[in-house]
């Protein structure tokens, strides 16, 4: 199937989605929660019919309006990057990942965009009430399209309810009620969704306080806070209620990746959580080397976490790696060895089916499909590559569960000083308000670092490795492209920067906007 | 009813739909076409932020049309999807670029402290109705002309020409059509923005602009239409499913398609029918007729291109490796359940047209525009 892997190109390939998928992501968790604070504004202005409610949403709104226009454009690239840099991928398993996407145009999109124009031209045009459904129905939709493409994403993560097809040799859907209602695809639509509430919360919090420690549009401020810190303190309860069940289905569904997450390199009963630590980025796979500097451990946390009960191993990256006949892991090595079986025979098949060879091919076919399940590992060169970064996944989870954790205890404070009229009595936690966006943005970027490095060298988990997903195009093609985008998105992102800085300065009395 | 079809019918019924997609989405151009008139037919700053307001109202449904589209294939006809798309990379990314830049420029263009200014972004605006219109069309193109790539025998794609996909924009034929939708995207523009803006003077420039660009468009549309009924077309035995060329393919799909034939001059003869309501009969709702006539003449395009037992991604390198709405679509599984979800597509189609209704059922005049804060 795939005679030569051009290592480097892979990489470009890698690098050039990351920078796609991580620049859309500054966008889309703003995108996602703003557009359902602006509906809970609008609402209390339609209720009260106080012309400062009505104000203050269109503030909002206003800077709703700058990033959505980004998210779309950057969000229209990674659609299409699937066929340009991975179209080998497209092909192998778009009879499942392209009903998403498309399901996704037909029930999300459209209703974003038709709506979106009623929301922000049709104060004039259509009933109060009217609007106020439109607005509404831009938070739906665009949460809508959060549903569908991690719906993808989560089959990537944990495929279900397809067949591998030999003679077309792509993998082909079974069923796509369980492609759709799969606890992976849930899972990460209610927690990637919670988190883009609370991110927007973070964000309205830290305009507010800006606008409070400058002594500007005091009211406005504190109106906004008061609704923000009320939505982001349920939405980081939920965040790490669903980050919860997220680890809890990922111990059953991608072991290596939460192993990578804990640097666990050896499984024990009952195991630890390491709440601090220095990795050592030397370690690799059956060394003898110690995996930290240095650690604190919180007893039998990791075992509950996998588990929901203190009994249990959660097994490491070695016994993942090399097996474990106690626990009935199967090795890489021996995975790699059957999934170069079911290479070859699938090989085999198409020769003698070319050839008109109906006995070999069923021979072939025959050892192909005691071997299917292994298909990707054939594709890997060593057992090592089975093994993501390790570094890079446990200080990214780090990052965003302690981050995670600070919004919550944010947010209760904000919502104290709040309810009792003292914000502006604390400059040091206003200062702080104004911080936590950037520190909201860094969560939200280490979250998606855990998910896709942390499932590496996997496409499609145990199916399709990157390596084979590619499109066949030469690496200095790729490595332009991720510097054109790299150009392209600093260059709009900068835009975007300043434009939504001035319209911060300028206030809900406005200018030009 | 759905669940009984068997899966060559999904696939034509698929080809179909993808077929309206592609022409809702030349239809809805007419944004990309007003993008190309700001910047000429435009006397002073309120012509040219009401023009961008008027428009500005509607990129979004183009924009996603254009995502559905690829989405459409994506889920239908994956193999097209991987083979073109990773094949004839470079034309899918200038077009990506030119939409990318179009994206932002709507919101950011008036905006103070906006980094690359007004213009920068009317720029794009141009850019993206003008190179990313005629690259939509190269590439839409070599549909009938075919492209430089390859399948092995895992279906996994190989482009053989150096260029990757930009070397469409060197065939006359591909060229033409491509300029044909430019024009007609502009006619399209003009006759949209003429019934939308309370402005007379400019609706007037408007009428005119339609007709002018529709002459303009002509030249193209008669040779890729001459071109077309006499060229060799990409057959397919529906037996073996070998292609072949065949000579006077795609006029043998005209005269064994009547309805087909029927639709490309019912098309054309709308087309054309607005623009002379509007320049000659000073009437302003030429956009619809021309707009129905797009959606009939694209989807005849699309018709002959698929149907009839002809290849829709013909391979100039391998004939063995052309794709047919056979060959390259999703499982009958797929096919089926998507077909399940289309049903909403007419639903989705009616909100949109009656939130359309409810915007547009009042002109846009520079006094509302002054009074809109929001404004772009």
């Amino acid at each position: 199937m795939i005679e030569q892997i051009d290592l480097s190109l892979v990489n470009w390939a890698r690098a050039t989605f990351a920078l796609t998928a991580m620049y859309h992501w500054i966008f889309v968790p703003l995108t996602l929660g703003l557009s359902f604070l602006c509906a809970f504004f609008e609402s209390i202005y339609v209720r009260t019919g106080n012309e400062e409610w009505k104000k203050l949403t269109k503030f909002w709104m206003t800077l709703f309006g700058i990033n959505f226009a980004i998210g779309v454009a950057t969000g229209i690239i990674l659609e299409f990057e699937f066929g340009t840099n991975w179209s080998n991928y497209s092909w192998m398993v778009g009879d499942i990942f392209g009903a998403p996407l498309a399901i996704e145009g037909i029930f999300a999109f459209f209703i974003e965009a038709t709506f979106f124009a009623v929301m922000f031209f049709g104060w004039d045009r259509v009933t109060k009430k009217m609007h106020l459904f439109s607005t509404w129905m831009v938070a739906v939709g665009s949460n809508l399209s959060a549903l569908w493409i991690l719906v993808a994403n989560g089959w990537m993560q944990s495929p279900i309810g397809m067949k591998f097809n030999p003679d077309t040799a792509r993998f082909e859907m079974q069923d796509l009620w369980s492609v759709i209602s799969s606890r992976v695809a849930i899972s990460h639509f209610t927690h990637a969704t919670s988190s883009g509430f609370l991110l927007a919360s973070l964000f309205v919090v830290a305009v507010s306080c800006w606008f409070l420690l400058k002594n500007r549009h005091s009211l406005f401020a504190k109106r906004s806070i008061a609704v923000a810190c009320v939505f982001g303190l349920l939405s980081s309860l939920f965040v790490a209620f669903t980050g919860d069940e997220h680890a809890f289905i990922t111990a059953r569904t991608q072991p290596m990746k939460l192993a990578a997450m804990e640097a666990l390199w050896e499984g024990k009963e009952p195991t630890g959580l390491i709440a601090v630590g220095l990795v050592n980025p030397d370690k690799k796979p059956g060394d003898e080397q110690d995996p930290f500097e240095f650690s604190i451990e919180i007893p039998g946390m990791l075992t509950l976490l996998a588990h929901r009960r203190f009994e249990g191993v959660v097994p490491g990256i070695n016994d993942l790696t090399f097996g474990n006949e106690k626990l009935q892991i199967e090795g890489v090595a021996e995975k790699i060895r059957r999934g170069r079986v079911a290479v070859a025979s699938l090989g085999d098949y198409k020769a003698a089916r070319k050839s008109g060879d109906a006995v070999a091919a069923e021979r072939s076919l025959k050892i192909f499909n005691q071997n299917q399940d292994y298909l990707g590992y054939g594709y890997l060169d060593s057992v090592e590559q089975a093994v993501p970064s390790v570094p890079i996944t446990f200080y990214a989870f780090r990052t965003m569960v302690s981050l995670g954790t600070l919004f919550i205890l944010m947010f209760l404070v904000f919502l104290y000083l709040s309810a009792k009229n003292k914000l502006e009595d604390y400059p040091l936690i206003l200062k702080f308000g104004v911080l936590s966006v950037f520190l909201g943005y860094v969560a939200s970027q280490a979250g998606w670092v855990v998910t896709e490095v942390g499932r590496q060298p996997w496409a499609i988990q145990g199916m399709l490795p990157v390596t084979v997903a590619r499109s066949n195009l030469d690496s200095g093609t790729v490595a332009v492209t991720f510097f054109l985008f790299l150009f392209l998105f600093t260059a709009l992102l900068i835009a975007e920067i300043k434009i939504m800085a001035k319209q911060i300065s300028l206030g809900p009395e406005g200018g030009k906007s | 009813m759905i669940g009984s079809l068997d899966w060559s019918t999904l696939q034509q019924l698929w080809w179909l739909i993808v077929s309206v997609v592609g022409s809702l989405f030349v239809f809805l151009t007419f944004v990309q076409g007003g993008q190309t008139l700001i910047l000429t037919l435009t006397n002073d700053d309120n012509e040219k932020n009401l023009m961008v307001n008027s428009i500005g109202r509607k990129w979004e449904l183009t924009f996603t049309t254009l995502v559905l589209f690829g989405g459409a294939f994506y889920a239908s006809f994956p193999l097209f999807y991987a083979s073109s798309f990773g094949g004839a990379y470079w034309v899918w990314i200038a077009i990506l670029f030119t939409f990318v830049m179009q994206a932002v420029s709507y919101e950011y263009r008036r905006k103070p402290n906006n980094f690359l200014g007004q213009k920068t972004y009317e720029i794009f605006m141009f850019i993206n109705g003008s190179v990313g219109i005629l690259l939509i069309g190269a590439a839409v193109g070599t549909f009938f002309t075919g492209s430089n790539f390859v399948l092995n025998d895992y279906n996994l794609v190989q482009w053989t020409h150096p260029l990757r996909g930009l070397e469409a924009a060197f065939s006359l034929f591909n060229v033409s059509f491509g300029l044909f939708l430019v024009f007609l995207a502009r006619v399209l523009g003009s006759l949209y923005l003429a019934n939308n803006l309370e402005h007379q003077s400019l609706v007037g420039q408007l009428q005119v602009s339609a007709f002018n660009n529709l002459l303009c468009a002509l030249p193209f549309l008669l040779y890729v239409l001459i071109r077309l009924v006499l060229m060799d077309g990409f057959a397919v035995d529906p037996t073996s499913g070998d292609v072949s060329l065949v000579s006077g393919k795609y006029l043998q799909n005209l005269l064994e398609m009547p309805l087909v034939l029927i639709l490309l001059v019912a098309g054309l003869v709308l087309v054309v029918f607005g623009v002379v309501i509007n320049r000659f009969m000073g009437s302003v709702r030429g956009i619809w007729p021309s707009g129905l006539g797009t959606v009939l003449t694209c989807l005849a395009v699309f018709s002959l291109a698929g149907y009839n037992n002809t290849s829709f991604y013909p391979s100039k390198a391998d004939l063995s490796s052309s794709l047919t709405i056979y060959n390259a679509s999703s499982s009958h599984y797929t096919l089926t359940m998507m077909s399940y979800v289309a049903i909403a597509v007419p639903f989705v189609l009616a909100y949109i047209a009656w939130f359309w209704r409810q915007m547009d059922s009042k002109k846009l005049s520079v006094e509302e525009l002054a009074a809109d804060d929001k404004s772009y």
